[in-house]
């Protein structure tokens, strides 16, 4: 079986093509009727047709637990797109889409559910009269998922003759290294490396892509790209919302479990990384992975000097009281779950020695913004009198993933006058003002991706181990320490502890 | 940007007008945009330079309107008007309403009212109103070769509709002439865009790619207006499968002739559809010398296909794709724009010596 990079030299009339083929492909999902499957896959299934970006040949089963017929959860998946996609349905294309779903019900544990699952994989092969790849999505609670790969293995679902088998895993993907090391050990039990596609969904965000094209494709920036002229880094995910509805999972996770070690680690690899040879999948990974093993992992002493978590307490958001993260709904009165967590890392190679990397994540914070900010060494000597000027600061480039996603580069200027006073100004540039096209959904991009069996936005093995290597000792310590947690203001701009990170005369940049 | 587009509305406008006047109008109007809110910015993706006959501008307008995401920062529209000695210019600015936090982009629309005896030396008119530094793309919908003509050394690309040149052969032709200078987008090779998607994928299985170079028949059946379609389609499988084609002839209703490839010829036929409403293409029917059989079927909710086996076993389904609509393939064509297809060019080659 080829895929379609395979394909290119081989077949003509892909020349030119925006879309490259795809084998034809039969997709699973299993938690079907799910949150995720609802709001995000069925949609971005149901967009993938009707752009015509689907394999030429696509069939859909879902697999849950509710007793559905094929036509009720037909009608499940239609109030879905409905509902979520991100554009209006177009009625002939959702319902030629909904007649190629069927649904099988069914506990995973069961091995009578993955015999239903083959014969109905089978009867599409057999309708199409070829084998069809087959990717099986994992969407459900995490537990479920040593138990389906190993179910499928022993159904033997985990190899076809003639066809790709693939299996594409939602995060998270362990909550500790141990929990990480024994998942990989058991997916790597029944699957190969190269049939896993571990989702981590910011890596389908069209602005992270972006970050490797504004690194590696203008020469302007890598000559200043390193510890000789940059003077720290820090990279924030700050969100304006509370937890609302999902106190269950997030008392349980955390803002270090739900976003730093996996999305903000990984923007931390794509500002640090070295070019890689190609964007071959491995190349990239190649060099991510290098970089996170040039972060030393903490121990339990360094803890308290390197990462500080806090819980929102009351206050006011966009002028309304919120309450805070101990009084909302479902959350434990003694939680000691953090919904802030700030952490400063160190980058032990010739590139970064020196440079402090601050990453902090919050719910409830001033507003919601997700930025890498780069600051620059301040200018050696100025020769001109500060007096009137409003303040030469360090330039700092500023990368912006949302919402406003695009580039700002602060720079001194002269104040219109007579006398030579700077202040700083901004150069931006807005992705939105220089691109026609919407960036599609980050599901789109990662389904398609996957059935093509291209993993280069996909997290690998040792990535997701080495990501756990720095964060869970992290984890280790502050589950091992008794509360209460300092608290922040909900709509402030966190913790004052934060400050407790910054070395030398660094300072949080604002919200 | 609705209805007659010469009456757009204008927050500036000035009869008797210079194209320096307007440029310096919409300085103007951009300052005070971004006072009044400052959270409205200028989209720079690239300046469209519409020329149109006055009198059908609104049909113009209206596509324009529909053309949804892919729409231009900044277009330029210069309606002819017969006997019109002077210009009349308008300028407005329109942005997408602002949510708190976010920015919101703001297209221009500059309209100027010209007469015939402009159309030589447009480019001393449009060239002071284009963004510098921006792709700029000329489209002409209702002719006017010399205005185009004089625009194209202020353009990086022209978008043509070779299916809306009453002759066939004369529509490639300019294409071709056209291509020697800029890069041309064709709305009449969009429309064939996923009928190719899918002859691509039908042979993209390592097993079946030898087929590709034994295919011996291929009918097309297109909107009777789309004959340039079809040809493109032709020339592009030709082009990429190294066929040396012949002339199309007349025959009955149809155009039918052939290529030689390498290991066989190839029977073509190109076929009228009337009872097609859109533009575009119907069917595609293709057959190889192996005895496989693939019918590609325009049908609601994407293509028909229909396939056949070299042993004789039959498989139909439907390969998923919501239609564009002209104006969604004028959008695309403004998306293309940024964008370059190694493939038309030798497709458009091949196409121009198949015109019957």
């Amino acid at each position: 079986m080829a895929t379609s990079a395979q394909a290119t030299p081989d077949n003509p009339l892909v020349e030119g093509l925006e879309r490259l083929p795809v084998h034809p492909t039969t997709l699973v999902i299993f938690g079907g009727t799910g949150d995720l499957a609802k709001r995000k896959l069925l949609p971005a299934l149901y967009n993938l047709a009707h752009e015509g970006a689907l394999p030429e040949r696509f069939n859909l089963i879902a697999c849950s637990r509710s007793e559905n017929s094929h036509e009720d959860y037909a009608r499940v998946a239609e109030e879905a797109i409905r509902q979520f996609s991100r554009r209006p349905p177009d009625d002939d294309v959702l319902k030629a889409f909904l007649e190629r779903v069927r649904y099988v019900p069914g506990t995973f544990d069961d091995p009578s559910v993955y015999t239903m699952l083959s014969e109905t994989i089978d009867a599409f092969d057999e309708e199409a009269g070829q084998p069809l790849n087959r990717a099986f999505y994992l969407s459900t609670a995490p537990e479920f998922f040593p138990v389906i790969v190993e179910q499928l293995g022993a159904a033997g679902l985990d190899h076809h003759t003639d066809a790709e088998v693939r299996c594409i895993i939602e995060k998270p993907f362990g909550t500790t290294l141990a929990e990480a090391k024994d998942l990989n050990q058991r997916v790597l039990g029944v699957f190969e490396e190269r049939q896993v596609f571990r989702i981590d969904h910011y890596l389908g965000k069209e602005t992270v892509q972006n970050m490797m094209a504004f690194r590696f494709a203008n020469g302007l920036f890598e000559p200043v790209w390193n510890r000789n002229y940059i003077d720290n880094v820090q990279i924030t995910a700050a969100e304006d919302i509370g937890i609302g509805t999902r106190a269950g999972y997030y008392d349980h996770a955390g803002a270090l479990r739900d976003l730093v070690q996996n999305h903000m680690l990984q923007l931390l690899c794509h500002v640090a990384m070295e070019p890689p040879v190609d964007f071959s999948a491995d190349q990239v990974r190649d060099e991510k992975v290098k970089v996170l093993h040039a972060i030393r992992a903490p121990t339990a002493g360094d803890v308290e000097q390197m990462a500080v978590r806090a819980q929102y307490a009351a206050g006011t958001v966009g002028g309304d009281e919120v309450p805070g993260y101990l009084a909302e709904d479902g959350v434990p009165d003694d939680s000691n779950t953090e919904t802030y967590a700030a952490l400063r890392l160190e980058i032990q190679n010739w590139r970064w020695a020196g440079v402090p990397f601050y990453l902090r994540t919050g719910k409830r914070l001033a507003r919601k913004v997700t930025e890498i900010a780069v600051t620059l060494r301040p200018v050696p000597h100025l020769a001109f009198k500060q007096e009137g000027s409003v303040g030469v600061k360090p330039n700092q480039l500023i990368l912006t993933l949302q919402p406003n996603e695009g580039v700002s580069l602060s720079l001194g200027a002269k104040i219109p006058g007579t006398r030579m006073r700077i202040r700083p100004v901004n150069m931006e540039f807005l992705y939105g003002t220089a691109f026609l096209s919407q960036s599609p959904e980050a599901y789109e991009r990662l389904i398609m991706d996957a059935m093509r069996g291209d993993a280069t936005l996909f997290t690998r093995n040792d990535e997701v181990e080495a990501q756990w290597r720095i964060c869970d000792p992290i984890v280790q310590h502050w589950e091992g320490t008794p509360g209460p947690l300092p608290t922040y203001e909900a709509g402030s701009h966190g913790p004052e502890e934060a400050a407790s990170l910054l070395l030398g005369e660094n300072t949080w940049r604002a919200i | 940007m609705e209805g007659d587009l010469t009456a757009s509305d204008a927050v500036w406008s000035e009869r008797d007008t210079t194209p320096g006047a307007i440029e310096a109008a919409l300085r103007e109007l951009l300052r005070a945009r971004h006072t009044e809110n400052a959270n409205h910015v200028p989209a720079r993706v690239l300046n469209l330079v519409v020329v149109v006959d006055a009198r059908w501008s609104g049909e113009i307008a209206n596509r324009l309107a529909r053309v949804g995401r892919y729409h231009p920062s900044r277009t330029i529209v210069c309606a002819v008007e017969a006997g019109r000695t002077t210009l009349d210019g308008r300028a407005s600015i329109a942005a997408d309403e602002t949510k708190p936090g976010e920015l919101a982009l703001a297209r221009e629309l500059v309209v100027v009212l010209c007469g015939e005896r402009h159309l030589a030396h447009l480019d001393s008119i449009v060239d002071p109103l284009v963004v510098t530094d921006l792709a700029t793309v000329v489209w002409a919908p209702h002719g006017h070769h010399d205005a185009v003509d004089s625009l194209l050394p202020l353009a990086q690309v022209v978008l043509v509709d070779s299916v809306d040149e009453p002759d066939v052969e004369e529509a490639l032709e300019r294409a071709g002439s056209l291509a020697e200078q800029a890069y041309v987008v064709d709305l009449a090779w969009l429309r064939s865009t996923p009928w190719r998607e899918r002859i691509a994928a039908t042979f993209d299985p390592v097993k079946l790619r030898p087929d590709l170079h034994m295919i011996s028949r291929l009918t097309i059946r297109h909107h009777p207006d789309s004959g340039a379609a079809a040809l493109l389609l032709v020339g592009w499988l030709a082009a990429q499968l190294h066929w040396r084609p012949e002339k199309l002839l007349p025959r009955r209703e149809a155009v039918a002739g052939k290529a030689h490839a390498r290991r066989q010829d190839v029977e073509l036929s190109l076929v009228p559809a009337p009872e097609q409403s859109v533009r575009g293409l119907a069917t595609v029917e293709l057959e190889t010398a192996s005895g496989r059989w693939l019918k590609l079927d325009r049908g609601p909710g994407g293509l028909h296909a229909s396939y056949k086996s070299a042993r004789g076993a039959a498989r139909e389904w439907t390969v998923l794709g919501a239609s564009r609509g002209e104006s969604g393939i004028l959008g695309e064509g403004i998306r293309q724009a940024l964008l370059r297809d190694p493939t038309y060019r030798p497709a458009l080659d091949k196409a121009r010596v198949l015109a019957p």
